[in-house]
């Protein structure tokens, strides 16, 4: 079961704001969710492999040819700011 | 009591495609920011990415070259971060099944092989630049890397110094370049190593490893482990102890520090990227790229001391890059055999001219056929090997072949023992003194005459020559 805490460190890793009187509601609706994953895992898989897609299917490769022209000032049309090129976004520093 | 340096490398390798991994631009460098960054790049809504052959033809090479495992079967998954140069919030990569497990690496300290085991090589793609000058309190973000081709090259932790670390990150380079599938350009960031570095007791179990990033140079990664190991060392003897952490490399101030992130950076949340199926690698195209692999490093090696009588130290040193390894055979193959003769041109006036220019041997100003008819004119005795050198210089300055400079600097050594013998004639009427001080027993004063009888030829006489006729005067 998710604690209050489990919530608020999801929410803050998914980068969704959930306001403190949200949270009850948003604990209570994860734990639906992991009661049945906690159903799914109680089947026996022992000696099954896991499955990576849901199409049993292998992926194609495309050759390696640069195929894709400049764009970017059709691209940075629609970004909210931007100058010599770069797009402008709040500072981040690490 | 004595610690125990534990490390283990995680090394960014940026594969050499001509277009990205899932998408059709360019991977070339310097372009203008964003013009090589694609829709897929960008992460625009309704795109799909697309593997690229070229990617995992390379994965698969270096698979090979280590002798590792190719899987047939394996899965890329989402890596979850946020950072405004992941513009998708995940950065594609594979966790559980990578393309390559296990193989190793050869390297060579002190004389001595040893093996660095890898645990596995995994396919990725990179992330873009954020430029944190002022853009009026803001970060400018340049997406023409997003996407490019990364082979991530993980060890065990079988690393006991930084020496050793350092030579088995310039084994790797040297054989990614070889085999072809990175430039290897370090200030371009096509070959970025990460170290993991604990200390403890010998035979105690594994200490707490910091990770040390951003070390682009191979003597920025030998000075970090070495600080890094000092700090730990110190640490604990101190009563502390080391918590686990990411650390930065400051060249300026010769020291790591801890990088600021959150406690939960690290919770990646892996999961298999539904918009990619599985990549299947058929027995078949592993061989088609087995058939492509060059002749490898240790094998040349081997066959450099073996075919060739060379000394290991000397097989190494030529094996450092295939480019030179090449070089060296091309110039046995023009002087018609002589490998010892060609191996210490190569590795003497060659590499030093190498290293003035800052080239390499691919780049020579003087080629194999060149520097091979150089070497048969000092075994044939036409020059000695000191006017040879001055014969070199000329050739690296570009006046001409090895037979024309010869001539026209009049540089061609005496044999003939008519004329040879006339100048010791002279040279023992001129040094009475030395004449008697080697009959008295100084077996300087012969080299003394010797040199004197070079001398009086204008370094032309053939020395061994002087010297026989100089013992037979002498008696």
């Amino acid at each position: 079961m998710l604690s209050r805490d489990d919530v608020r460190r999801i929410a803050e890793l998914a980068r969704i704001e959930v306001p403190e009187e949200g949270l009850a509601a948003v604990q209570h609706d994860l734990n639906g969710i992991f009661g049945l994953v906690e159903r799914m895992r109680a089947v026996d898989t022992a000696g099954v492999e896991p499955m990576a897609h849901a199409v049993d299917l292998t992926q194609r490769l495309r050759e390696d040819k640069v195929t894709d022209t400049d764009q970017h000032e059709l691209f940075q049309a629609c970004a909210p700011q931007v100058e010599d090129g770069l797009y402008l976004v709040p500072k981040v520093i690490e | 009591m004595t610690w125990e340096i534990v490390i283990g490398l995680e090394t960014h390798a940026q594969l050499s495609t001509a277009s990205k991994i899932f998408s059709g631009a360019s991977t070339a460098f310097g372009a203008a920011p964003n013009t090589q960054a694609s829709a897929v790049d960008l992460a625009l809504p309704g795109v799909l990415p697309v593997l690229n052959r070229g990617a995992v033809e390379r994965a698969i090479r270096f698979g090979l070259a280590v002798g590792g495992a190719i899987a047939p079967r394996s899965v890329f998954a989402r890596k979850n971060y946020f950072y405004p140069d992941l513009p998708k919030g995940y950065q594609i990569s594979q966790y559980e099944a990578p393309v390559v497990t296990g193989g190793e690496v050869a390297i060579v300290v002190d004389g001595e092989e040893r093996r660095v085991r890898l645990t596995r090589a995994h396919l990725e793609e990179d992330a873009g630049k954020s430029l944190h000058e002022d853009f009026h309190g803001m970060s400018g973000i340049d997406l023409n890397r997003a996407g490019t081709p990364l082979l991530e090259i993980v060890t065990e932790p079988d690393m006991r110094s930084a020496r050793e670390a350092v030579a088995y990150a310039k084994a790797l380079h040297s054989l990614v370049r070889w085999i072809g599938i990175c430039d290897g350009n370090m200030q371009e960031g096509s070959f970025r190593c990460d170290a993991n570095v604990s200390v403890r007791r010998p035979g105690a179990p594994l200490g707490t490893r910091c990770e040390i990033k951003n070390l682009n140079s191979f003597r920025f990664l030998e000075k970090a482990i070495e600080f890094e190991a000092r700090r730990q060392v110190e640490l604990i003897e101190d009563g502390g102890t080391v918590r686990q952490e990411t650390r930065l490399w400051d060249a300026q101030k010769g020291e790591t520090r801890p990088m600021r992130s959150k406690e939960d950076a690290h919770d990646y949340r892996y999961f298999p990227d539904p918009d990619l199926l599985p990549l299947a690698i058929t027995p078949a195209s592993m061989e088609a790229v087995r058939a492509t692999l060059p002749e490898l490093p240790a094998a040349m090696r081997a066959r450099f001391v073996e075919a060739y009588g060379l000394p290991p130290a000397d097989a190494t040193t030529l094996t450092a890059s295939r480019a030179l390894a090449d070089f060296y055979e091309a110039v046995v193959r023009h002087a018609g055999g002589e490998p010892r003769a060609c191996a210490n041109w190569v590795l003497g006036e060659l590499s030093a001219l190498l290293n003035r220019l800052e080239v390499e041997a691919d780049a020579s100003p003087v080629g194999p056929a060149a520097l091979a008819g150089l070497v048969r004119r000092v075994l044939d005795g036409t020059v000695s090997g000191k006017a040879a050198k001055d014969v070199f210089a000329a050739m690296a300055a570009g006046e001409g072949e090895a037979d024309a400079i010869i001539e026209a600097k009049g540089l061609r050594q005496v044999s003939d023992a008519g004329a040879i013998e006339a100048l010791v004639g002279q040279v023992l009427a001129a040094n009475a003194k030395l004449v008697e001080d080697y009959r008295a027993g100084k077996e300087k004063a012969f080299n003394a005459l010797v040199g004197q009888v070079m001398k009086a030829s204008q370094g032309k006489a053939n020395p061994a020559q002087a010297s026989a006729i100089l013992k037979a005067k002498l008696g």
